[in-house]
């Protein structure tokens, strides 16, 4: 059963000359963890208020819940769950007092639903009577996933949640996202990035109000073209400037620790002549393999394209 | 002025009351180094890099930027870095010309020196034809390119970037690299934060502040060496997870 | 009902945490009392007087006497040269001088037309016609009582009441003015600032996508305002009878009655500019340039409307605070009843209606 059906979606802003969302066509499975891919400016933000009803697409339809978002939206808003990026709660209420007052506002109470968000609150239950302004950033985000999980909603949106939050926070987060898909909520969450699409069933990359592609992550790394080759040397500023300067590769792009080049023309052969000429340029320590493409490498790909 | 290090703490310490959020800190930069300052949101980078760049006295402990002490100094001090953060870098309803203009105006560019940075750095950055239009109306990655490049447009010493590829495309976030490693190829000091773990495996050295304390500080290589891990994501992981506070 | 308790019970909770708020609301009333009713009268008390003699007998010493005797005056010298005049005037050591002519005996019992002569330092109009009305005051007093026994010559002499207001308390005008004024700088400020904020902080995208009726949203802003504003209206009143003496002659019921009315059209207003701007600066500069500005200046309290070009009277018609200041002033100090204002209450009723009107079709059930 699908949960999201999103059609032919067009958002501009002509008083800003931007064109947010140019023909969205995106579906979501009941219960499934899927994930907006895509940097600042990719229409993210825009897709998700359209859904939650806060804003009125200019062309297309889309579907939440079985609920139509610009007829039913009374509906919508009583059974989807929304984290907006922005979202920093109420600073001066302590975060008990958060909390009941959305549990109240949705009509519930945080007894109903406390098997819900335990798992959650408990790491913050310490400092229940603290204001949410004194808390830690990763904290106040926890705050905030269980202030939108309250009411037990059936679709729960995340707007960027892990932007600006360290690893350590970003990792429990996404474990939470994962015991939170047991208890059959479909979720959409939006992040920039890239290595956080693993952890997404599905995953539509975006960018400039356009989607780049559809699908399960290991599907979108499967159907990058070329092979790719990872390449390091003892001095990789010198080797980036290098290999752009050699016709037979593709592409080349740092990613980290190494570069990541695609040929022209792929062959054993190649390879060979790509590690004598670089001998010749004075590298030395050379290490070429080939690896399996990441999100990003295909976003990449994608967006050159 | 020792001409060897561009920055120089010893036990540099920053308290608010009873919390000590830069707890006697001692590192060394070198000149024309890039140098990654990482850590969890809380362990104090914000605060250090603040007393660094002279908007803040530190509680004790001594520093020199750029041969200048940070106590009795900032004046100077200010005029031998360049400082980009996220979130503010130029501004919006200037055009182009005008922000390049004025922040080199503020930094004390000649005339002549302005007009032929300015139209050196349009052109570098393949701006010719959106010189003339207003800041708002440009892509974030370029918003940020071009920031850098006017935080370094008087040759600073040492250049301070506050998480400055935060939400740009994997592209543009490539790009801006690029324009770091000029800048250090020319001589300046690179100080760098990020939440990228991949960008830190471009710094020359990383240090890991946790707690307020510098958890680690070596080069990309050596501290996943030391762990004993495959990234740098995982030296991050490792080290940061054994923070107390914060949370 | 319960979501429209605790959302009530948050705001709250946000005015009694944020200091600045709380001065805001109950020092903001205090400050304008306090300055208005003490620092800022336009009553004159103790203005210094030059006195040049030429008499110099017992009638010229009565009225020197008489004029030092009232509280509005202090005699600082009596002279007899009056070249001293002028200079006194340039030094600023008087602010009026009267000169007695050496027949000033003759005049009293004689002549239907003294020229007692009164100088004064116009630089500053009002205060010089002012003072030129006491001392004639006190001259034709003088006259009359020692004319009293003997057949006064014919003559005209206006008597003076001062109605409402004896004593001239500058107090009895500019306490309904700080009434307007107070209560719509909180009810507009707060609201509108208290409403955009929740717009900053992304906190309404939430409250929009819940089951809460964005009308409920709205009126649960504006209760907690509407009772403090009640409750500031009640300082305000306590602190002007206790402090200031000012009268409260009519039905306090009526005045907490128009009062509510005045509060409800200024939170239509707040709820209409929080609807058209995203900042709390822009609410804030909008409420405090539309409103404050407005109000001080054309309400009536401290310039009178009549002495203004007419377009300038006319656009004050569209300020409430012009309608409740004649309501106030009517009910606190002629102590009438609706019966006499029922024009002024219906005009505010009017206004607030409409306010409301359109402040609630303008509000917007989503983000644009």
């Amino acid at each position: 059963m699908k949960d999201i059906i999103v059609e032919n979606i067009c958002k501009s802003f002509p008083k800003e000359h931007i064109q947010a969302l140019d023909d969205i066509n995106i579906e979501v499975e009941k219960g499934e963890l899927f994930g907006l891919i895509g940097p600042d400016g990719a229409g993210k933000t825009t897709l998700f208020r359209i859904l939650t009803t806060l804003l009125l697409a200019d062309s297309g339809s889309a579907i939440v819940n079985g609920s139509d978002v610009v007829k039913d939206y009374k509906a919508i808003r009583r059974k989807v769950g929304y984290m907006p990026g922005k979202f920093s709660l109420y600073q001066d209420l302590s975060v008990e007092e958060n909390l009941s007052f959305f549990a109240t506002i949705f009509n519930t109470s945080i007894k109903e639903n406390y098997d819900l968000i335990k798992d959650i609150y408990e790491h913050i239950e310490p400092f229940k009577n603290r204001r949410a302004g004194a808390l830690s950033g990763g904290m106040k985000q926890k705050l905030a996933l269980c202030c939108a999980l309250i009411h037990r909603p059936e679709v729960l949106f995340l707007d960027e949640p892990t932007t600006g939050v360290d690893t350590v926070s970003r990792k429990e987060f996404w474990d939470m996202l994962k015991r939170l898909k047991m208890e059959g909520i479909t979720i959409i969450v939006s992040t920039p990035y890239m290595d956080e699409a693993n952890l997404c069933e599905r995953i539509a990359l975006m960018q400039k109000g356009k989607i780049l592609s559809v699908n399960t992550p290991t599907h979108i790394k499967s159907s990058f073209p070329d092979p790719l080759f990872a390449i390091k040397t003892e001095h990789m500023i010198k080797l980036l400037a290098d290999l752009r300067a050699i016709p037979e590769i593709k592409s080349v792009h740092s990613f980290g620790e190494y570069h990541h080049i695609t040929l022209n023309e792929p062959s054993e052969n190649e390879l060979q002549l790509l590690h004598q000429t670089l001998a010749n340029d004075k590298h030395e320590a050379i290490d070429i393999k080939k690896i399996e493409p990441e999100i990003e490498d295909c976003f990449i790909q994608l967006m050159s394209n | 002025m020792n001409s060897e290090h561009a920055i120089i703490t010893d036990q540099l310490t920053k308290s608010f009351g009873s919390f000590t959020a830069v707890d006697h800190i001692s590192f060394e930069v070198k000149r024309g180094e890039i140098f990654g300052f990482l850590g969890a949101n809380g362990a104090g980078k914000t605060t250090a890099m603040r007393m660094l760049c002279g908007l803040s006295k530190p509680t004790s402990g001594s520093a020199t930027i750029a041969g200048f002490d940070i106590y009795k100094d900032t004046e100077k001090i200010k005029t031998k870095i360049g400082y980009m953060s996220q979130k503010f870098s130029l501004y919006e309803d200037l055009t182009v010309k005008e922000n390049i203009r004025f922040f080199g105006g503020i930094y004390g560019l000649s005339n002549k020196a302005l007009k032929l940075q300015t139209n050196k750095l349009i052109d570098t950055l393949g701006l010719e034809s959106q010189s003339g239009k207003l800041v708002a109306s440009l892509p974030l990655g370029w918003k940020q390119k071009l920031a850098f490049s006017v935080a370094v447009i008087h040759e600073p010493s040492i250049v301070f970037l506050d998480e400055p590829t935060g939400g740009v495309d994997p592209i543009t976030r490539r790009q801006f690299w690029d324009l770091i490693y000029e800048a250090a190829q020319r001589g300046i000091t690179i100080f760098v934060t990020t939440h990228y773990m991949d960008e830190a495996e471009y710094c020359d050295r990383v240090s890991m502040m946790v707690d307020g304390k510098i958890a680690a500080l070596d080069s990309p290589e050596k501290l996943k060496l030391k762990y004993n891990v495959e990234s740098m994501d995982d030296v991050f992981y490792h080290l940061a997870r054994a923070a107390k506070r914060g949370e | 009902m319960k979501q429209f308790m605790i959302f009530v019970k948050k705001e709250f909770k946000h005015v009694f945490r944020d200091s600045k708020t709380l001065l805001m609301l109950f020092g903001l009333p205090i400050v304008q009392i306090v300055l208005f009713g003490f620092a800022l009268s336009n009553e004159i008390k103790s203005a210094d007087v030059l006195i040049c003699d030429h008499a110099n007998n017992n009638y010229s010493h009565e009225i020197i006497h008489k004029i030092s005797a009232s509280k509005s005056f202090e005699v600082k010298r009596v002279t007899t040269d009056h070249s001293e005049i002028e200079e006194a005037f340039k030094q600023g050591s008087a602010k009026i001088a009267i000169v007695i002519p050496s027949d000033i005996e003759d005049q009293i019992f004689h002549s239907t037309h003294g020229s007692l002569q009164v100088i004064s330092d116009a630089s500053d109009p009002n205060t010089a016609s002012t003072l030129t009305s006491y001392i004639s005051n006190i001259i034709m007093d003088y006259k009359q009582t020692l004319n009293a026994g003997n057949s006064p010559p014919m003559q005209v002499v206006p008597e003076i009441r001062m109605l409402y207001n004896p004593t001239l308390k500058g107090a009895t005008n500019f306490v309904p003015g700080v009434i307007s004024l107070v209560l719509l700088l909180v009810c507009v400020l707060m609201t509108s600032v208290s409403i955009v904020k929740e717009k900053e902080s992304g906190s309404m995208e939430i409250l929009l996508v819940s089951p809460m009726n964005p009308f409920t949203v709205i009126i649960s802003k504006a209760v907690p305002y509407f009772f403090l504003s009640l409750i500031n209206l009640t300082v305000i009143l306590i602190m002007s009878v206790v402090l200031l003496d000012m009268p409260l002659n009519g039905s306090i019921f009526l005045l907490y009655f128009e009062s509510s009315i005045l509060i409800l059209c200024a939170l239509s207003l707040g709820l209409l500019i929080s609807n058209s701007t995203d900042s709390q600066q822009a609410a804030m500069l909008i409420s405090l340039m539309g409103m404050l500005i407005p109000t001080m200046l054309l309400t009536g309290f401290l310039f009178p409307l009549e002495n203004m070009p007419l377009p300038l009277q006319y656009f004050a018609n569209i300020l409430p605070s012009k309608w409740y200041f004649i309501i106030v002033k009517s009910i606190m100090i002629k102590g009438l009843g609706i019966s006499a204002i029922y024009k002024e209450t219906l005009i505010l009723i009017g206004m607030t209606v409409l306010l409301l009107f359109i402040s609630i079709r303008k509000f917007k059930i989503r983000l644009s």
